[in-house]
């Protein structure tokens, strides 16, 4: 006899109602004919046009999908890079301290990790007169130093589980620490870079906390823009917008799951394939 | 085996030492050109980690390595003309099992099409042709070693080096892949040092043999000497069976020894060992295959009483667990020429053992 977990059950249908149901009801009203947010005046597209037809919308999407993108290619290096070194270099001077300084960020609320990159601009530009004025690059170097923690995480995760055999394999066959790096390391953590990169991109495409303190005169990015807009009110173009980003940091997300899965997958297949003898 | 003016490779004292562990502890040894030579020891006794230092994952703590005359020290693994199959076999997941097999050749000046050739040859000679389009997790576990072996062997090294090449194969694989090993080597005329703790492997493939225990090598030798002529009880053990008694020497003229066995209830007579003196006390050792069954009392020296206690039928062969007079017990393998039953001890059957002075193994502890 099985016994309903009917407990279990309420417990997860109210949690994902809890979740979910702002996000339908947003991307529902994005549909909305009237301008009231609340009155439901039948079914229409139109605000998606309107959204389109916006300058300062589109202006502020590339400003977005730029830093998003040089943020998050930046912080895959960065963040590759110290991954390698955390898993690898178990031993050297300061290890602990080197870890704690990488992962510290994950926790930091944002407000304190925007407030102190603020100061850094501005004592910098006291000190060495750069950056003269805050704005795309100074964002671009916030989102690096918070997104780079998360790759860093994901890579280190999976070079713990890699087969430390196979690169001393590419090095008894003549090949230098860098070689294997280039051949052998970097192409079977490959995944896991990537879905770091998505990470970093989606991080940084929605950020608002750090992006406010970080940014300057003229340099608004989506975010930004909804929230500003969002004092005033809400609006039926805002719900489109809205959508829109979460369908694209969704899409975002969900790919780097599959490719975290599927190597996760591929590893497992190959351990047991691995400890099968002969057919 | 004569010792030739320069050997191969040289290990001269080597140590290596984990902390305030010693893994291995001052291994001194020389391996001919084109030998086999077998590393055999039970589990952690430091096999892996002194096939690591001639590969040059790990640097010796003392003592030195010479291969072909050159001092290895400080020469980084991919600048060793040393090639290692690991246990694991490591094959690169992300690459078929021909760029497997090519991977060490990009580091050599040939061009594309010579490097292709020795490819092809490579896996002509694991018999893998069919499958080089193939990626490792697409193959069987019995390919793969072979694909590990190919690999290694690529780039022609002076030496191979073979971590439990078939630890991962089941027992008929493993049994075939054996003999295949030797006839490559053979046709490649590489050197192998060969890691085992199946001593059965190490006496079907080696030249010669390593016995490994805690770090410290006990005895080199060919096969046969050292499982007839084991330097200690370690030895003596690990290789086959044996049965040991304790003994006093209580003569000693020319090559002869005699010897009281309380185990036995009578004086023996053996070999004697270099410098044996009258009263020293050591161990007497005997393998089962050594000793003699029978139902009446045979002529000769070295007979012992005994019961039956116990035995195993094989069909070609039996073992027997004979109680002697001191109480203790041996193992006797006795083979079943005849086919009758009656020539056969039974249980509880009063037998007559004996054996060949030049049989029993004298240990000193
Ligand atoms: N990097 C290391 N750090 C500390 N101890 C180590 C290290 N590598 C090996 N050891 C220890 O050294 C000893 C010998 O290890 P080794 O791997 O050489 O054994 P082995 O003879 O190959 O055993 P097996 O047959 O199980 O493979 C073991 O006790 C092991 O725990
Ligand atoms: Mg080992």
């Amino acid at each position: 006899m099985k016994r309903r977990p009917w407990f279990l059950f309420t417990t997860l249908v109210f949690g994902f109602a809890f979740f979910y149901v702002p996000i339908l009801s947003m991307i529902v009203y994005s549909f909305n004919e009237s301008r009231l947010a609340t009155v439901w005046g039948g079914f229409s597209t139109k605000w998606y046009v309107s959204l389109l037809s916006n300058r300062q919308v589109g202006a502020a999407l590339m400003l977005s999908l730029q830093i998003a993108v040089i943020s998050a290619s930046v912080a895959t290096i960065l963040g590759t890079m110290a991954g390698i070194a955390l898993a690898r270099y178990t031993r050297f001077k300061g290890r602990l301290l080197f870890s704690g300084l990488v992962t510290a960020p994950l926790v930091m609320p944002e407000v304190i990790t925007g407030i102190s990159a603020l100061m850094l601009f501005i004592l910098m530009a006291d000190w060495i007169g750069w950056p003269g004025q805050r704005g795309f690059t100074t964002i671009t170097l916030a989102h690096i130093t918070f997104s780079m923690v998360f790759v860093t995480t994901i890579v280190q995760a999976r070079m713990m589980q890699a087969d430390r055999a196979i690169e001393e394999a590419a090095m008894d066959l003549g090949s230098r620490p860098w070689q294997v790096l280039w051949d052998i390391t970097l192409p079977t953590i490959f995944p896991a870079i990537l879905s770091g990169w998505l990470l970093a991109f989606t991080i940084s495409l929605d950020d608002v906390v750090i992006t406010s303190f970080t940014t300057g005169p003229g340099n608004t990015t989506l975010p930004l823009l909804i929230w500003s807009k969002v004092k005033l009110g809400v609006t039926p173009d805002i719900n489109a917008l809205a959508t829109l980003t979460v369908l694209v940091v969704g899409t975002g997300v969900v790919i780097a799951g599959i490719l975290l899965n599927r190597a996760e997958a591929r590893r497992i297949r190959d351990e047991r394939m691995a400890y099968r003898s002969h057919d | 085996m004569p010792a030739s003016p320069a050997p191969f490779l040289r290990i001269e004292g080597v140590s290596k030492n984990f902390g305030t562990f010693q893994a291995v502890r001052d291994v001194s040894l020389t391996i001919d050109r084109g030998e086999i030579f077998a590393l055999l020891g039970g589990s952690g006794c430091g096999k892996t980690t002194l096939l690591r230092m001639l590969a040059g994952f790990e640097d010796p703590s003392a003592g030195r390595i010479f291969l072909d005359g050159q001092d290895m020290t400080g020469v980084p693994p991919w600048e060793r003309p040393v090639h290692m199959m690991f246990q694991s076999y490591a094959l690169f997941p992300h690459m078929t099992v021909e760029k497997n097999v090519g991977y060490g050749l990009k580091h050599d000046a040939m061009s594309a099409a010579e490097r292709a050739d020795r490819v092809r040859a490579m896996l002509d000679l694991v018999q893998l042709a069919p499958f080089a389009q193939r990626k490792p997790h697409q193959i069987s576990g019995g390919q793969r070693q072979r694909v590990a072996l190919a690999r290694a062997l690529a780039r022609q090294p002076k030496l191979l080096l073979l971590d439990e090449p078939l630890a991962a194969l089941d027992k008929k694989l493993r049994e075939q892949t054996q003999f295949e090993l030797m006839s490559i080597q053979e046709r490649t005329g590489v050197t192998f040092i060969v890691v085992t703790h199946d001593q059965e492997e190490a006496m079907t493939l080696a030249d010669r043999i390593a016995v490994m225990d805690r770090g410290q090598v006990q005895q080199i030798g060919p096969p046969a000497e050292v499982y007839e002529h084991p330097a200690t009880r370690f030895v003596a053990n690990f290789l086959g069976s044996i049965t040991q008694f304790p003994a006093t020497v209580t003569a000693v003229s020319g090559p002869r020894a005699r010897l009281t066995v309380p185990a036995f209830g009578t004086e023996v007579e053996t070999i004697a060992l270099p410098g044996l003196a009258p009263g020293e006390s050591l161990t007497l050792g005997l393998r089962p295959e050594k000793v003699a069954l029978h139902r009446d009392r045979p002529d000769g020296p070295n007979v012992i009483s005994g019961e039956v206690k116990d035995l195993a039928y094989f069909g070609k062969d039996s073992l027997y667990r004979i109680t002697l007079p001191g109480g203790s017990l041996m193992a006797v393998h006795a083979v079943n020429a005849r086919r009758d039953g009656e020539a056969r001890p039974d249980w509880y059957d009063r037998v007559w053992l004996s054996f060949e002075p030049a049989s029993a193994i004298l240990l000193r502890d």
